[in-house]
């Protein structure tokens, strides 16, 4: 339905396109120096290692590091704590999304349900969750269950707050209008509130995403003998700071990714909005 | 008396709130013919709204009965088109996609029923929108699909809350003119809540005048113009002689003080 009436081709002023060549510069010229910026952080760095302006045992250097991804590359080490991790973050994460949305649900269909447990939810969210860690990887076992009910502890409350919140603030007028049509409940949840909260699921996720990985470091950080906060740990322990920025640098290159995932997801679901 | 297509009988009704009870409706009563369009005007929160979501089945009167074709609404009744003052357009859903979904809900979404609302949508002047999103249309464009979503699921009656107090004057004007056509054509009985005196008078077959909260019916006017072979579109009837006189009673019995 949608692909045949792609509106005809318009044609721009001269002006206009003036000004998208403007914008477009404008644009290429945040990501060069974005680029550069961290071009000309890595060169000082590598230069203080190097001249001893700062003692390269406390701070490494980009050199080694790189040596050090690459030799962990080489040696397989690389691939296994990465995939280690970022299973337990992707469990973690679709565990915490699918049932917090659920949990969202039911409370949503129930005023009863929500008005009795709405006051422990808060409660459960202002809880120390990492603080709970150990307690937590007693219960579900210490090993990759544990990491990812710690995770889990740590996104699902706010998963369910943020979702339900997100359906409560869906225009009253708008699910009357379907009541008018004769729409049942499931219909007024499949056709209206679901879809109007897309955009509050998406920010979600996105802090979820987050929240999954510090969950999931936690949980390595205290039982794990793999994984990227294993590495990390390790490296601290035998005061190896390049393995620690190792570490470091695999795991932010990997929340990237899953955040560019979560856009990529935002950008098919939202392409009404532009 | 018993033929009457709507029959509103000794309505009443009472909200309750934890701190305090307000009494909205006194013993409404009123008919409206088949193929009849009656506005209803009255002092702002008096109660139209409320009476147009009890003869829709979305909120029940404390007492009275409402009858359409001499069955009594109970509940929610899928044969009443109701519109609202803002389009409810859902953003992410294409202007084709927001007129189906009455049809969508009710399960009617055979081609027959398609190629019809396909047609309301060329007739009325969105042919070339259909595939568009809400946010690409103009406030009048917007309204005119909220009533097409409405007509889709082809309701035995129409009620309209303040259909164009969104719209500024001039498209107010301009898509009154066509939903007064549109309702025309499409043979539909109506009833229109306004706060326009002369948009009740010039769209309208009777007015009915409510009094300050609780309403109660003050008065119907029928109104008469000479102009009026019903054909003539609400711009024209504007014109007619007696238009005044029915514009200064209704304004005087709606007793609106500037001070208040
Ligand atoms: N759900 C409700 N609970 C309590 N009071 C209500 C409720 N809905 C409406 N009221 C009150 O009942 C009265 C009539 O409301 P209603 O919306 O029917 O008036 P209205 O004539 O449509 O007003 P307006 O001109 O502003 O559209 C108002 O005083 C309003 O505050
Ligand atoms: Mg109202």
């Amino acid at each position: 339905m949608l692909k045949s009436n792609q509106v005809e081709e318009k044609k721009y002023s001269p002006e206009h396109i003036q000004y998208l060549k403007y914008m477009k510069r404008k644009n290429t010229m945040v990501q060069l120096s974005q680029i550069a910026l961290l071009v000309l952080i890595l060169f000082l760095w590598e230069l203080s290692a190097n001249l001893n302006w700062i003692d390269p045992f406390f701070i490494s250097k980009p050199s080694a590091i790189m040596n050090l991804i690459n030799q962990f590359i080489k040696d397989g080490s690389l691939l296994l704590h990465t995939s280690i991790s970022v299973y337990e973050v992707l469990m973690g994460f679709v565990i915490g999304t699918i049932l917090g949305t659920l949990i969202a649900i039911l409370l949503w269909s129930s005023e009863f349900a929500a008005k009795v447990l709405y006051p422990y939810l808060v409660v459960l969210n202002a809880l120390p969750k990492i603080a709970l860690g150990p307690i937590i990887i007693i219960w579900a076992g210490a090993g990759t269950s544990g990491i990812i009910v710690t995770a889990l502890s740590i996104s699902l409350i706010v998963t369910i707050m943020a979702t339900f919140n997100g359906f409560k603030e869906v225009d009253e007028e708008k699910i009357k209008m379907l009541q008018t049509f004769g729409a049942n409940k499931f219909q007024i949840l499949q056709k209206v509130v679901l879809p109007a909260t897309i955009p509050t699921m998406i920010n979600t996720m996105k802090i979820n995403i987050g929240m999954s990985w510090v969950g999931v470091i936690v949980g390595e950080f205290l039982v794990s003998k793999a994984g990227l906060g294993y590495l990390i740990v390790y490296g601290g322990q035998v005061f190896r700071l390049d393995i620690v920025m190792a570490g470091v640098i695999v795991l932010s290159i990997a929340t990237v990714i899953m955040y560019k995932l979560i856009s990529i997801l935002e950008n098919t679901l939202l392409k009404w909005r532009q | 008396m018993e033929n009457k297509f709507v029959q509103i009988k000794d309505i009443s009704k009472i909200y309750h709130t934890l701190d305090d009870e307000t009494e909205a409706l006194k013993n409404i009563s009123f008919d409206v013919d088949r193929g009849e369009i009656l506005s209803i005007v009255g002092p702002s929160g008096c109660g139209k709204s409320t009476i147009l979501s009890i003869i829709a089945g979305l909120i029940k009167p404390s007492s009275g009965e409402v009858f359409i074709n001499n069955k009594r609404i109970e509940d929610m009744n899928k044969n009443i088109g109701y519109m609202f003052q803002s389009d409810h357009l859902f953003p992410w859903r294409t202007i084709m996609e927001n007129v189906l979904i009455g049809l969508e809900i009710q399960k009617k979404l055979d081609k027959e029923n398609v190629d019809r609302v396909t047609k309301l949508l060329n007739t009325y002047g969105l042919k070339d929108f259909k595939n568009h999103y809400p946010s690409q249309l103009s406030g009048g464009m917007k309204q005119r699909v909220a009533l097409i979503r409405t007509l889709a699921i082809e309701p035995q009656l129409l009620l309209l809350d303040e259909p164009f107090s969104a719209l500024d004057y001039q498209s107010r004007l301009a898509v009154s003119n066509d939903i007064s056509a549109i309702l025309k054509k499409e043979k539909k009985t109506a009833i229109m809540v306004t706060h326009d005196i002369a948009e009740a008078i010039s769209m309208s077959d009777r007015v009915l005048v409510l009094s300050k909260r609780p309403a109660i019916v003050k008065t119907i006017y029928e109104i008469e113009l000479t102009c009026s072979d019903r054909k003539n579109t609400p711009l024209k009837r504007r014109e007619a002689p007696e238009f005044r006189h029915y514009f200064n009673k209704i304004w005087k019995e709606l007793d609106i003080h500037v001070e208040e």
